[in-house]
C-alpha cells in the first residue's frame, strides 16, 4: 500500500500547507502576472515558501502549479512552457523538503467550460490535464491534488487523466461549495452527495473540499462527506471571506481561530487538514500544534 | 397569441435553443411585434432564470443554457428592432479590470443585462481604464460596469471614475466582484456597487432610468 494512504489508514492526521497565491503576492508577484510565471522568473521564491510551510510543520507541500495546465496557461501564451513550469515547481520544492514532507502536485481548473454550456470538448480538457500531470509525475511528486473544482465532469476528467499516467500515486480531489438554503452546492450545481459519488467513481483516493467561505462551513461540509464515504477526507479552508481594509485585502480568520476550529475537523474524521486562500505559515503552525496536542491527549 | 410568448419563455428556461429559435421565427412570421416577443418571451424567461439563480434554485449551467437559447431568439429580433427604430434600454460597457482574468461573474452580469434588454458591449478581461472610457464615449454608452476579483486590480476602477470626473462625463459607473464593497464604491466615486448578478441588473436599471 502507498505509504501516505497507509499512514492515513492507521489514523494519522496529515497537515497540508496553506495559501500559495497569498504568499506570492506578499513576495512581490504583480497584478496581472500569472502566479506560475514565478517558476520561470524567480524560482527561488518557491523554495522560500516551501521552507516556510515545512518549518510550520506541514507534512504535505504543494507545488505552484495550480494554473499550470496548458489550457489555463494559454490565457497568457505560456502553454509551450507547460513542462518547464511544472518541472521547476517540483524540483524547487524537492530541494527544500527532501524526504521530510510529501510533495503534492496542484492541478486547478482549466478555466474553460465544457460542452454543451461551454464550448470546450471533454478530450481537450483531459489531454490538457494529462500533459500537466505527466510533467509533475516525471519530476517526482508523491501525490496529485485536483482542487477548486466546481464542475464534476471536469474533476472526473482530471482524475482519469491522473490515473491513466500512474495507478500508484494517490489522487486527491477537492471541490468548492457555497452554502445555499438547500444545502451546499458548487456554482455548477454539484451537491456534496453528487461530489462524493462522482469523485469516488472516477477513482480518487482522497476526496474533500477546498477554498470556500471559511472554516466553520468546512466543518459542516466535512461532516457531510464523512457520512457519505469511507474514503479519507481532505479539507483546505480559506481563512474566511476576504474584506477590504484600508485598501488591503484582509482575511478575517486568525491562526488561533483556525487552530481552535481544526479540532472540530479532527472530530469530524478529516484525515488531511490544510489551508487555502488567506492562510499563512502561522495558520499551519496553529493546526500543527492542535493536531499534536490533540493526539497526545487522546 | 400570448401562448407563443409563454412557450418562448418556458423553452428558454429549459435551455432549449432550437425550440426558442423556431418559436421566435414563427412569432416573427405571424407579424407579432418584435418588441413584444422580446419583452414577453425572451426577457420574461430570463427574468425567471435570474430570480431562480439568485435563490440558488438553479446553477451556472442552467443560466448558460438559457442564455444560449436567449441568443437564438435575440439574434433574429435585433435587425427587426433596429429597423423599427426601437432601441433597447440603453448601451452599457462591461469588462473585468486590467490585470484581472476572472470573468465568470462579469459574463453572468453580461448575459443577464442582455436578457433584461440592454445593449451590452463586453470588453472581456484585462481591460485598461482608458479602454473602458474610450469605448463608452465612442459607443455613446450610458454606463460602465467593472468587475474585479483581485484586490491588486481594483485601482483600475478608481482610474475610470477619475477619468470620467475629469471630463465631467454623464457616464455612470457600477462595480462588483469579491474584494470590492459599497464603501470602496463610495471611496472612488462609483455610482453603485452590486453584490450579486441580480443586484447588478437592478442597479443598472435604476442608474440608467435616472439618466433619462
Amino acid at each position: 500500500m502507498n505509504p501516505i494512504l497507509k499512514r492515513i489508514r492507521n489514523g494519522e492526521i496529515l497537515i497540508a500547507d496553506g495559501a500559495m497565491g497569498t504568499m506570492l503576492f506578499a513576495k512581490g508577484l504583480k497584478p496581472g502576472e500569472p502566479p506560475e510565471s514565478v517558476n520561470l522568473k524567480n524560482p527561488e521564491i518557491l523554495e522560500e515558501i516551501a521552507q516556510a510551510y515545512l518549518d510550520a510543520g506541514a507534512d504535505i507541500i504543494q507545488t505552484n502549479t495550480f494554473g499550470a495546465s496548458p489550457l489555463k496557461l494559454s490565457d497568457y501564451g505560456l502553454q509551450d512552457k507547460t513542462e518547464e513550469i511544472n518541472r521547476i515547481a517540483v524540483e524547487r520544492v524537492k530541494r527544500v523538503v527532501g524526504n521530510k514532507a510529501y510533495i503534492s502536485g496542484s492541478c486547478g481548473p482549466s478555466g474553460k467550460l465544457l460542452k454543451p454550456f461551454g464550448d470546450t470538448e471533454p478530450d481537450d480538457i483531459y489531454q490538457s490535464f494529462k500533459r500537466q500531470m505527466k510533467s509533475l509525475i516525471n519530476a517526482g511528486i508523491d501525490l496529485i491534488c485536483i482542487e477548486t473544482m466546481t464542475d464534476l465532469n471536469e474533476a472526473t476528467l482530471a482524475i482519469k487523466a491522473a490515473k491513466s499516467i500512474s495507478t500508484i500515486i494517490p489522487v486527491m480531489a477537492t471541490m468548492t461549495f457555497d452554502e445555499t438554503p438547500r444545502g451546499f452546492f458548487t456554482i455548477m450545481g454539484v451537491s456534496i452527495n453528487d461530489a462524493v459519488t462522482g469523485l469516488q467513481k472516477a477513482g480518487a483516493d482522497i476526496i474533500g473540499s477546498n477554498c470556500g467561505n471559511g472554516i466553520e462551513n468546512m466543518i459542516k461540509i466535512a461532516r457531510e462527506f464523512k457520512k457519505l464515504t469511507i474514503l479519507p477526507t481532505i479539507i483546505q479552508s480559506n481563512a474566511g471571506i476576504p474584506e477590504m481594509k484600508d485598501g488591503k485585502l484582509v482575511y478575517s480568520e486568525t491562526p488561533e481561530f483556525f487552530g481552535e476550529k481544526a479540532k472540530e475537523l479532527i472530530d469530524a474524521g478529516v484525515s488531511i487538514i490544510g489551508g487555502c486562500c488567506g492562510t499563512t505559515p502561522e495558520h499551519i503552525k496553529a493546526i500543527r500544534k492542535v493536531v499534536d496536542n490533540y493526539i497526545e491527549n487522546d | 397569441m400570448d401562448i407563443i410568448f409563454t412557450q418562448i419563455s418556458e423553452y428558454l428556461q429549459q435551455g432549449d435553443d432550437e425550440k426558442v429559435f423556431k418559436l421566435t421565427k414563427n412569432a416573427i412570421k405571424l407579424n407579432l411585434n418584435p418588441k413584444d416577443i422580446l419583452d414577453n418571451g425572451l426577457i420574461a424567461g430570463m427574468n425567471i432564470i435570474g430570480e431562480q439563480f439568485r435563490k440558488h434554485e438553479i446553477f451556472l449551467p442552467d443560466v448558460l443554457m438559457a442564455a444560449k437559447a436567449m441568443y437564438a431568439g435575440l439574434d433574429q429580433l435585433k435587425p427587426l428592432l433596429a429597423s423599427k427604430g426601437i432601441s433597447g434600454l440603453g448601451k452599457v460597457v462591461i469588462g473585468t479590470v486590467q490585470g484581472d482574468l476572472h470573468d465568470i461573474g462579469k459574463n453572468l452580469v453580461g448575459i443577464m443585462l442582455k436578457g433584461a434588454g440592454f445593449d451590452v458591449i463586453d470588453l472581456g478581461k484585462d481591460v485598461s481604464a482608458e479602454k473602458f472610457v474610450e469605448t463608452a464615449k465612442r459607443e455613446n454608452a450610458k454606463l460602465i460596469g467593472m468587475s474585479a476579483l483581485l484586490t491588486t486590480t481594483m485601482q483600475t476602477m478608481k482610474k475610470v471614475t477619475e477619468l470620467l470626473k475629469k471630463e465631467n462625463s454623464e457616464i455612470k459607473t457600477i462595480i462588483g466582484g469579491a474584494p470590492v464593497s459599497k464603501e470602496f464604491a463610495n471611496e472612488i466615486g462609483a455610482n453603485a456597487y452590486a453584490y450579486d448578478v441580480a443586484n447588478a441588473v437592478e442597479c443598472v436599471k435604476n442608474l440608467i432610468s435616472g439618466v433619462k
